[in-house]
């Protein structure tokens, strides 16, 4: 699966809470389309995105057909110390994609 | 959404280009990066397109230029029209010109060409017998159903649009307006699409690249 | 065949009025899913999306809890249902122990002008919530239609 956009700042200060911006490359088939046969275009959409910071839980998102192509999700973490932030996120198929940032705090 | 690149989903395939950019192809086993170094080295060139190619003897556009250079430097297929890849290189490329002013050399052979395109736009066709000038400059600012009617300044494509959920060319837009007034849609790689392409670059002189733009 | 004109009329209003999909009570008993039957109390949660939606397919939301609740509080989840789209969900978003402020900003699709209502969970059991009545216009040159 394509690469998804993850944006963190450089730098967050202890204590504080930041904003964790990510768009994921999906068509997000909402499987209420017809083609131009008249034949039902099958589901196909990303279920869930979980977000973890440091081996704990920041968000887990279930997504339904509602959301828009190319989804993306705005979220808010608070930093304790500079650790990796995981993304995982699972397609109708049941498979897991997953991508890494690092966040600095000082 | 196209003042903030971070939500720009069109900023997906710019993230795809740096890495096709870098990946060599065909019989040359060549890259883009191998002939022209990082993708900033095209600053300001997209400003310059639809563009004259000699060989052809007739002005083509960034994407077919892209695909000449597979054919040529890289001695690789063609990437299909309106194809992730080429959507994805058009854009790195567009990209790199954003903020520069469309500048197309209207006093060289492309004049003709730039005639051709300002005519077709003038001319009425489909069921609806309706041109491109009818909505775009006589009804520009009102609206269609809900919908504004835009000047027809095509300064942003590949642009992200929300009906099509993903980006897409120039090229697709005009078939979209010609299926909207019931006529024929151009063929991809139509020279008639490139002649309106260009003419509307010229008719949009000074607009500033947008490239990727996000409309509805 | 030839229809009685009225007859005609209220059957052409009931296709438009009901496009296949989620209804109110679709949403109720998804909302009552959540809530097990739990009173859900109008605040605390803020649904932040346009009155006039011009184009469905794509529309900027936020759901946010604006002001700092009571010492010990706190927002498990936040949930989000449409009454005019072919299913009730939306989005649902469960916070974890490193979560900042309680807060989820997506893009959504809108099938038509509705209702829709978002549900905040907090902690202590109890259920809060907004909604928004909004309008959504069909765009006019569209290529799939």
């Amino acid at each position: 699966m394509p690469r998804p956009l993850i944006n963190i700042p450089r730098k967050v200060k202890r204590g504080s809470s930041f904003d964790i911006r990510i768009l994921l490359a999906h068509p997000m088939e909402s499987g209420q389309r017809r083609d131009d046969f008249g034949k039902a275009i099958p589901r196909d959409i990303i279920r869930s995105v979980h977000c973890t910071y440091a081996g704990e839980e920041i968000i887990r998102v279930d997504l339904f057909p509602a959301i828009a192509a190319n989804p993306f999700l705005v979220f808010s973490a608070r930093a304790f110390e500079s650790g990796p932030i995981v993304f995982t996120w699972t397609d109708d198929q049941g498979v897991a994609s997953f991508d890494t940032v690092d966040l600095v705090v000082e | 959404m196209q003042d903030d690149d971070t939500q720009n989903p069109a900023f997906l395939w710019v993230l795809q280009a740096e890495s096709l950019w870098t990946t060599r192809a065909g019989t040359a086993n060549k890259s883009c990066a191998d002939c022209h170094g990082a993708p900033a080295a095209l600053k300001g060139i997209a400003a310059h397109y639809p563009a004259w190619n000699s060989a052809a003897a007739a002005p083509i556009t960034l994407a077919q230029r892209i695909n000449l250079c597979r054919t040529t430097h890289q001695g690789a297929p063609d990437f299909p029209p309106e194809s992730d890849p080429l959507l994805a290189l058009t854009t790195i490329v567009g990209l790199h010109s954003r903020g520069q002013p469309l500048d197309i050399d209207e006093t060289g052979p492309l004049k003709p060409f730039i005639q051709a395109g300002q005519t077709l736009f003038n001319t009425r066709q489909g069921q609806l017998n309706l041109s491109c000038a009818n909505c775009h400059e006589d009804r520009a600012g009102h609206r269609l159903g809900g919908a504004l009617i835009p000047e027809g300044h095509a300064n942003g494509y590949p642009q992200y649009r929300l009906e099509w959920q993903k980006l897409g060319s120039f090229p697709r837009r005009l078939r979209a307006c010609m299926l909207g007034v019931r006529a024929e849609p151009l063929p991809p790689n139509a020279p008639d699409a490139t002649n309106i392409e260009l003419y509307l670059a010229t008719r949009a002189r000074g607009l500033k690249v947008e490239t990727p733009a996000v409309r509805p | 065949m030839i229809l009685p004109r009225r007859l005609l009329l209220i059957g052409t209003a009931t296709m438009l009025a009901t496009p296949a999909g989620a209804t109110k009570s679709d949403v109720a008993t998804a909302i009552a899913a959540l809530t097990k039957g739990a009173p859900i109390r109008p605040g605390r949660v803020r649904l932040d999306l346009p009155l006039l939606v011009e184009n469905g397919n794509a529309v900027a939301m936020t759901i946010d809890v604006p002001d700092p609740l009571p010492a010990g509080e706190r927002v498990l989840s936040l949930h989000v249902f449409a009454e005019g789209n072919p299913l009730p969900g939306i989005v649902n978003a469960y916070f974890g122990p490193r979560a900042g402020l309680p807060r989820l900003s997506t893009r959504i699709r809108l099938a038509t002008s509705q209702t829709v209502i978002a549900i905040a969970a907090c902690a202590d059991g109890t259920f809060w919530s907004d909604s928004v009545d909004l309008l959504v216009t069909l765009a006019a040159c569209v290529e799939d239609s």
